[in-house]
């Protein structure tokens, strides 16, 4: 098989390979392999269920909270394999950031919201740790809006704003990855919008995997798509080519709204 | 089938009856009592009760300055060691022993110390400091009520932390954070308002606890700061003096009742406050 | 790869390096952290041992004095020296099953009605009206019982309840004090555990199983007899334990009513003592060859009475939370 983006010169943030995925006897992925392209969107669409959140809860490996699940196969990151038992959670964790569908800010003020996340593993001066804040903020379109109530509690901000104060704390300690798990279904029309706008601008810095129910969201958005279907990866490309012209039927019926 | 029908309605409406009564009972109990306290403790209350120390048998006059500082010593310090060690462990509980045997073992441990016969911890710490020390103490006092107190805590801390969105934790966890840091600065702080309930209703059920104080703080008659001591304390001075024949020390004993209802009730009252005002932001 | 490219990939290893050392430092606060959590939590299952364990080497040498018939014989006498629990055992028994009897129909009554009848306004201040009751300290209670409660149940109630039921349980002369009174003030203060307990598990009763019972005709009695009681029975009889629990380790409310005697009767107007009634009375006065360890025996049988029955009702509780689907 070569038809992995790696050997095809594109430079991969995450390497999965063969991974598999039980929660208990039941077995959620099946044999996974693919790359996530850095610096790109990668989008996962299927039927709920399919397995596609339990494969970007791998990246993170977020499943090692909950015993009887567990995952087998490589998930090469930086030229290790994440998924060793030994591999060091906080450290992948602080480089593979995350974003929940329904929007997670801290019980503190929006500034802390930020300031925590970065303070666990730098060292900044007061006037370093504020430039951070403001940048993750105006890296999430959110600076204009909050820049006078800094010190609100986060939980006073509506839920399209909690949810880009939520990619904001992602951001703001700089990983490498960030994962969103389905981030704009809680949210009405316009802050959807703007999420999906903010995504396209963050590709340039962060490789992206983005797991959608929606698929003009998943056309939109993304650079690459795969296309998942009880627990296995049926189809992966280029989003115009998967979209336009799909090589597996399955694919195609999912996609034209014939099943699903 | 008309008089079937009227039989049941007439069952209905008896059972309404009845449970209206047992309400009124119930309420009527609680009126009664607290009328009672007021009607005998408030005029009890006057300066000489917080300034004066407990009057000597068959002397006049006097007061309970001694039991009411000596009650805040051993409730306050009671609260302050019972508090962090309360809520480690129901963190514990929570966040790291979820499914384990020892936490499922502790948590129904926890549940029986809750309603455990509180005059039997007394004479445990009786029989565990007492009789190595030689001699009462506030010290052995403040250590009944928190058997009494950690209990409270813990389970209070414990289901808060459950109400905790496991979304919120997983958000805590994927920036990296270490689990004492997402237990403490995360989760705990979510619940803070349930937490600090827990901690208020703590204080009110230990305020009033004299079984375990009977064998370890005992009683003073004289004022002290000195918890090494024997200590007075408002329960035990309340239990000697309700059943002795002098009229003065009855009357200050119905003082002292009115003082520690008005006390417990509050801290229910703010409990509930605390509790409705924090959950609700 | 341009220089830009190697720049940030340097960038990233030093990031990298920096937090992996952070990352080492958490792993070691995290397991100092659950370490700690850990035996605070364990404390609590030292303390249950360390109590059965002290209160069975203090009593030692009372039981090993009277063997068996310390469990049971009905002489309590410090004068002598001879010590059996039977009086204080038998006082305790009464004592809560008086207290379960009138206090379990009321708390029925109570949870019922905030439940089901009560108007959706008055729930909330009635249903604080109650927890505040049990809020109330017991030696409240016992305070009120001695000087208000007592004197009028031996005028009016005692006098009433000799004529038209008498010997054996209710024999003359009307005294106020005693087992009987006891027993009440013990209801008095059990009710708001119990009726709490019933209200939170009728509340588990799902609102389609009602609705599809009134549905067909059904009144308000019939719904709960022939529907919220099946569904719950095991969480209400859990929480009868809970009161029962209780109500046998209670102390002052007890103390101050039952009449301090150490004399064997079935008279419930007789004074008699408890269990912990006589720990209370007689604990700082006893001497401490074999006085105190008989007390230190009475406590351990109050242990493992009270133990034995809430860990029923505990079983019990969550027997009915899970039939519920509560977890």
């Amino acid at each position: 098989m070569s038809e992995f983006l790696s050997d095809q010169g594109i430079n991969a943030a995450l390497k999965v390979r063969n991974l598999d995925f039980y929660y208990g006897d039941f077995k959620g992925l099946k044999s996974v392999s693919m790359d996530i392209a850095e610096k790109k969107v990668t989008a996962f669409i299927g039927p709920s269920g399919c397995g596609k959140s339990t494969l970007l809860r791998t990246f993170n490996r977020m499943y090692d909270l909950y015993p009887g699940q567990r995952a087998e196969g490589e998930i090469i990151f930086h030229g290790s394999n994440t998924l060793d038992k030994g591999y060091d959670l906080n450290l992948l964790r602080a480089r593979v950031g995350m974003v929940f569908q329904k929007p997670t800010p801290f019980p503190m003020s929006i500034y802390e919201n930020i300031a925590f996340g970065v303070r666990l593993y730098e060292n900044l001066s007061r006037a370093d740790m504020d430039n951070r804040v403001q940048w993750a903020l105006e890296q999430a379109a959110l600076w204009t809006e909050v820049k006078d109530k800094l010190h609100q509690s986060g939980l006073s901000l509506s839920g399209g704003q909690q949810q880009r104060l939520c990619i904001a704390r992602g951001v703001a300690v700089k990983p490498d990855v960030l994962l969103l798990d389905e981030p704009t279904s809680a949210l009405d029309p316009i802050s959807t919008a703007k999420i999906e706008e903010l995504v396209f601008e963050l590709k340039s810095t962060y490789t992206i995997a983005i797991v959608t129910h929606n698929m003009q969201q998943a056309a939109r958005v993304s650079d690459y798509t795969a296309y998942m279907y009880l627990g296995e990866l049926m189809e992966f490309g280029v989003t115009d080519e998967l979209f336009m012209k799909p090589k597996r039927k399955e694919t195609e019926d999912y996609i034209t709204g014939r099943f699903g | 089938m008309d008089a079937r029908y009227q039989r049941r309605k007439f069952v209905n409406g008896l059972s309404t009856a009845l449970s209206g009564l047992a309400v009124t009972i119930g309420v009527a109990g609680l009126v009664w009592i607290l009328a009672t306290l007021f009607i005998k403790g408030l005029p009890a209350m006057n300066w000489a009760f917080f300034t004066e120390s407990t009057p000597a048998p068959g002397s006049e006059g006097g007061g309970m300055a001694n039991a009411i500082v000596g009650s805040l010593l051993i409730v306050g310090l009671t609260t302050v060691v019972s508090t962090p060690i309360g809520i480690l462990a129901g963190i514990y509980l929570a966040e790291f022993g979820d499914r384990s045997k020892v936490a499922s073992v502790t948590r129904f441990v926890t549940d029986i110390m809750l309603s455990a016969p509180s005059i039997v911890i007394g004479l445990f710490v009786y029989a565990l400091f007492v009789t190595t020390t030689k001699h009462f103490s506030g010290w052995t006092g403040s250590v009944a009520l928190s058997l009494i107190a950690v209990p409270v805590v813990v389970r209070t801390t414990e289901n808060m932390l459950k109400l905790v969105p496991g979304s919120l934790r997983e958000a805590a966890f994927a920036l990296g954070m270490p689990r004492w840091r997402v237990s403490l600065d995360v989760c705990l702080r979510a619940v803070q308002g349930g937490v600090i309930t827990g901690v208020l209703l703590a204080v009110a059920r230990i305020a009033g606890e004299t079984a375990p104080l009977l064998f370890t703080a005992l009683n003073n008659q004289f004022f002290t700061w000195n918890m090494n001591e024997p200590m007075a304390n408002l329960p035990v001075t309340i239990f000697n003096f309700a059943m002795s024949p002098y009229e003065n020390w009855q009357n200050l004993a119905w003082g002292a009742s009115a003082l520690i209802a008005i006390l417990v009730l509050l801290l229910n009252v703010l409990a509930r406050v605390v509790f409705q005002s924090r959950s609700k932001s | 790869m341009s220089q830009h490219m190697i720049e940030t990939e340097a960038a990233v290893q030093a990031a990298m390096k920096r937090q992996a050392e952070k990352s080492a430092v958490f792993l070691r606060q995290d397991r100092i952290f659950a370490g700690i959590t850990f035996s605070f939590a364990a404390l609590v299952l030292l303390v249950l041992f360390g109590i059965l364990v002290s209160l069975m080497i203090q009593a030692w040498p009372a039981i090993s004095e009277f063997g068996l018939s310390f469990f049971y014989s009905t002489t309590w006498s410090p004068s002598t020296g001879e010590f059996g629990a039977g009086i204080a055992i038998w006082g305790t028994l009464a004592t809560s099953l008086i207290a379960l009897l009138i206090g379990v129909p009321i708390s029925f009554g109570i949870a019922m009605f905030l439940t089901e009848s009560c108007p959706v306004w008055m729930r909330r201040p009635l249903g604080t009206a109650i927890e505040l009751l049990a809020g109330v300290p017991s030696i409240i209670y016992g305070f009120w019982g001695l000087f208000i409660f007592a004197p009028l149940v031996q005028e009016y109630i005692q006098p009433w309840m000799i004529s038209w039921l008498g010997d054996p349980f209710f024999a003359g002369p009307p005294l106020g004090l005693g087992v009987f009174t006891a027993g009440l003030v013990l209801a008095l203060m059990i009710i708001p555990f119990i009726a709490s307990v019933m209200r939170d598990v009728f509340e588990t009763v799902p609102a389609v199983l009602k609705e599809s019972a009134y549905g067909i005709g059904c009144t308000r009695w019939e719904v709960i007899r022939n529907i919220v009681l099946p569904y719950t029975r095991v969480g209400v009889i859990g929480g009868i334990m809970l009161g029962l629990g209780r109500a046998l380790g209670e102390t002052m409310a007890v103390t101050f009513v039952i009449g301090n005697a150490n004399r064997f009767a079935l008279n419930l107007f007789a004074p008699g003592n408890s269990i912990a009634s006589t720990l209370a009375n007689e604990f700082a006065e006893a001497d401490a060859t074999l006085h105190i360890p008989a007390l230190f025996g009475l406590g351990l049988i109050l242990f493992i009475i009270t133990f034995v029955v809430l860990s029923a009702s505990e079983w019990l509780i969550k027997q009915g939370e899970r039939k519920a689907g509560g977890r």
